[in-house]
């Protein structure tokens, strides 16, 4: 009767067994992303071929072959049957040159001076935490532009008499316009100090733009073909950042504005300098320009070239902030309207703060197209970092076989840091942006 | 009376300085008045300038003798030829390269596209190095590299390295055999073109075969057989009209064949793998633009990754594609300028460059090139954005 109970049940559960050694682990993930079918596994083969045929003569290139000491070329040129790599010593000779072209050197702590004060001012300018952001900007925007033309160039220029004309014929202009109301008989003089303000503002800020570029400091002056290499590309970079951002602004609020005249002016300006090659336009400002303007008007040949760069990159900067400009809903602009906003007011206080904000990826990817495309000044005979490199193959002192592939090496791991550098700024601050977006 | 006084009095405040309308048309009015005195003052200075420099103007020198080679041309072209020809030239030329460079980086950009999004970790990766590396240096800079670099360390013409001996690599250019026509060779290229049709209208009979009854054709091999079979049978049937002229060393140098100059390959390939590391991000977007629950509802229809990608995401992802592929096939047109700083003969180089250092007319000159430009822009965009309507989302 009493059967034995044969069936058995478990009181506790069984250990979890471990996964397969084919599914976790080192092995697991090559499993699955290396060899995970016939087709995987040959693109992986075929991929480790590639890197194979790449990696190993870019590293003896630039690492185990290469020569790191020496003081002429004598010391790159291959020895009998000998592979040679880069020829590091030419770059180290030749430093100077890339950084500051030929300009003088007991002059170059003025350029140091620059540089130190542009990063100062846009480091903080580009860490959203930094605070006195306002004043930052107008350092890096106003004071910083006028420092370094100052220390760069020596300064003292002549007195331009047109220039005092015009600065005070605009300011004639808004002081005119600050008292208009005045003279219909619509406000007092009183209420109108404020407007009068800014009037004094158009008055004071070029003036004093003007006054410190025309008192003599005692530097030696420096004659702009002397500038080059490192030197002369930040310059353009940081001319066309500087201008571009605020005339790229204006164009934008210009081609949305309700004004047709002003709206037809500004998309004839944006679409002719987008529709055209920097290279035709850096030909029209060194050989067009002078055409243009009167005959006792001179331009040094850097200055040409920055306009005409100046415009190009504001072309584009226009197009990023109307990018912006169109992603603010209505509702921002008739409430702003609402509160009984003028037109700048709005802009200001509303709509712009917040396009911006929404386009820095965009500003900074138009960052990136100018600092690559500052080489092509070198085509119109000015010497930027690549102008320079191109220049130093001719010294006999340095020609070897390799000195080429060296300086270009050196001149793609310059720029290839700065423009990702700042692509990856650019990822961070879009990541950063949308975060209120991604709930 | 008080009341009414305090009506007027605010109908007064109202004056014409406050209405918008009035200070819109004076600000536009100040606007014009300004531009028209600039441009007037631009005339009357450019006028001044090329009196004082006895410069001619006028378009008179488009029929005067050039008197300089061209290093590569597409029609005939001599040192007799006018100015005029000179622009034709260089404009074909820039054309050549644009085209051929858009149709490589194509390619090139959906191959690492695709390649980025790739399971496989070590063709993701190299996508990834390729795009971070080739989009983060200058243009001009990889143009040099490739032309002072890379050819101008292959070997002189008696080195030549060599495929098949009918291609040869050397310092001088690519040399390829040459294509001879003879009679009928004009009726090889209308059966390629016969050929064509017959796939395109194939492909439309097996796609309303299979909306109505469901069954597939195998169109592509069918394509294939189609576009190769027909030309070849019509080349042996009238009698091979086709032959090669093979590049041979003489002396120094390689006499006969075609001949592609290094400026050419050089700034072909910088343009096409510069722009491809752009169309490669421009690809990833899209297909990531496409929502996941289309390729897995493709799944769940039975349908595997292949398809999946033909058939469901690459569809939708080329609506996202289109607009900025556009904009990077202009910048690889307006790119190809570059080609100056190599002396490749291209529109900018042999117009914009020689022809003024020669005639000086910077104003006619500069301004036929900038007209050029701006078409091309103008041509692609509407081009593209006829494009774009036809593929956009229809919404019922």
């Amino acid at each position: 009767m009493s059967q034995p109970d044969l069936a058995f049940v478990r009181t506790e559960q069984a250990e979890t067994l471990p996964a397969p050694i084919s599914n976790v682990g080192a092995f697991g993930w090559m499993r699955e992303h290396l060899f995970s079918g016939l087709w995987n596994t040959v693109l992986t083969i075929l991929g480790l071929y590639i890197l194979y045929l790449l990696i190993p003569p870019l590293l003896n290139f630039a690492i185990f072959d290469a020569i790191w000491t020496g003081e002429d070329r004598e010391a790159c040129l291959a020895t009998a049957g000998g592979h040679v790599g880069a020829c590091w010593p030419y770059v180290d000779a030749k430093l100077d040159q890339f950084i500051y072209g030929r300009y003088p050197i007991e002059e170059r702590w003025r350029v140091n001076i620059v540089f130190l004060l542009g990063f100062l001012g846009l480091v903080p300018l580009a860490i959203p935490a930094a605070p006195f952001k306002r004043f930052n900007a107008i350092f890096f925007f106003g004071i910083y532009p006028v420092i370094s033309v100052v220390l760069l160039t020596g300064g003292g220029f002549g007195h331009p008499a047109w220039l005092w004309a015009l600065i005070v014929l605009l300011t004639l202009a808004a002081a005119g316009l600050a008292l208009l109301p005045v003279f219909v008989g619509q406000a007092k003089v009183e209420d109108q100090l404020p407007a009068l303000g800014m009037a004094g503002m158009v008055f004071a800020v070029p003036a004093a733009a003007v006054w410190l570029m025309t008192v003599d400091f005692g530097l030696e002056p420096v004659e702009t073909p002397l500038w080059g290499g490192i030197l002369v590309t930040l310059v353009i970079a940081v001319t066309g950042i500087v201008a571009s951002l605020p005339i790229g602004i204006l164009l934008a609020l210009g081609r949305r504005s309700d004004m047709p005249m002003v709206r037809l002016v500004c998309i004839i300006f944006i679409e002719f300098w987008r529709g055209v090659p920097l290279i035709t336009i850096l030909f029209m400002s060194s050989v067009m320009l002078p055409l243009f303007l009167p005959e006792n008007v001179t331009f040094d040949k850097l200055l040409r070239a920055l306009i005409g760069v100046a415009f190009f990159a504001s072309a584009y900067m226009a197009e990023v902030v109307r990018g912006g400009l169109q992603a603010i809903p209505n509702g921002q602009y008739e409430g702003a309207r609402a509160l009984g906003l003028g037109y700048w007011q709005m802009m200001n206080l509303i709509v712009l703060p917040q396009a911006l904000k929404l386009v820095i990826p965009g500003i900074v990817n138009t960052f990136i197209g100018l600092f690559k495309d500052t080489t092509l000044v070198l085509i119109i005979g000015l010497f930027d970092l690549l102008g320079t490199i191109q220049l130093s193959f001719t010294d006999p002192k340095w020609s070897t076989p390799v000195t080429s592939h060296t300086g270009y090496l050196f001149a793609a791991i310059f720029y290839w840091i700065f423009c990702y550098g700042m692509s990856r700024y650019s990822l961070y601050m879009e990541k950063k942006l949308s975060a209120g977006e991604r709930r | 009376m008080a009341v009414q006084d305090g009506i007027e009095s605010s109908q007064k405040a109202s004056s014409f300085i406050y209405d918008p309308k009035v200070r819109s048309l004076f600000s536009q009015a100040v606007l014009i008045a300004v531009l028209i005195w600039l441009g007037y003052s631009v005339v009357q200075n450019t006028i001044a300038n090329l009196e004082r420099q006895n410069i001619a103007s006028g378009f008179g020198f488009l029929d005067t003798t050039a008197g300089f080679a061209v290093g590569q041309s597409l029609i005939a072209y001599s040192e007799a030829s006018s100015y005029g020809r000179t622009f034709v030239v260089g404009l074909l030329n820039t054309l050549l390269v644009s085209v051929i460079g858009i149709a490589i980086a194509t390619v090139l950009g959906f191959i690492f596209g695709i390649a980025r999004l790739s399971n496989n970790w070590v063709i993701s990766k190299i996508a990834y190095v390729y795009v971070e590396v080739m989009r983060n240096l200058p243009l001009l800079l990889q143009i040099f590299f490739w032309y002072f670099a890379v050819l101008r360390s292959v070997p002189g013409p008696r080195e030549s390295i060599t495929v098949f001996d009918s291609i040869f690599i050397n310092n001088r250019g690519l040399k390829l055999p040459k294509p001879l026509y003879e009679p009928g060779a004009g009726l090889v290229g209308i059966s390629i073109l016969v050929a064509i049709a017959a796939v395109w209208l194939l492909r439309r009979w097996a796609r309303k075969r299979q909306m109505a009854t469901g069954e597939q054709f195998p169109v592509f091999q069918w394509a294939v057989a189609i576009l190769f079979g027909l030309p070849l049978v019509v080349f042996y049937l009238t009698g091979s009209p086709v032959s090669f002229e093979y590049p041979e060393l003489r002396g120094f140098n390689f006499q006969g064949g075609l001949t592609i100059i290094p400026e050419f390959v050089a700034l072909l390939l910088a343009l096409s793998v510069y722009t491809g590391a752009f169309i490669a991000e421009i690809v990833r977007a899209g297909i990531l633009a496409v929502s996941r629950g289309q390729t897995e509802a493709s799944y769940a229809l039975g349908l595997r990754p292949g398809p999946t990608l033909r058939l469901v995401v690459i569809p939708q992802a080329l609506r996202v594609i289109i607009p900025p592929l556009t904009s990077q096939y202009l910048n690889l047109t307006k790119n190809s300028s570059l080609a100056v700083a190599i002396a490749y003969p291209d529109l900018v180089s042999v117009f914009a460059g020689t022809t003024l250092n020669q005639t000086g007319q910077a104003v006619e000159i500069l301004g036929m090139t900038l007209a050029v430009y701006l078409t091309l822009s103008l041509l692609t965009s509407a081009l593209m954005n006829w494009y774009n309507r036809r593929v956009a989302l229809v919404e019922r």
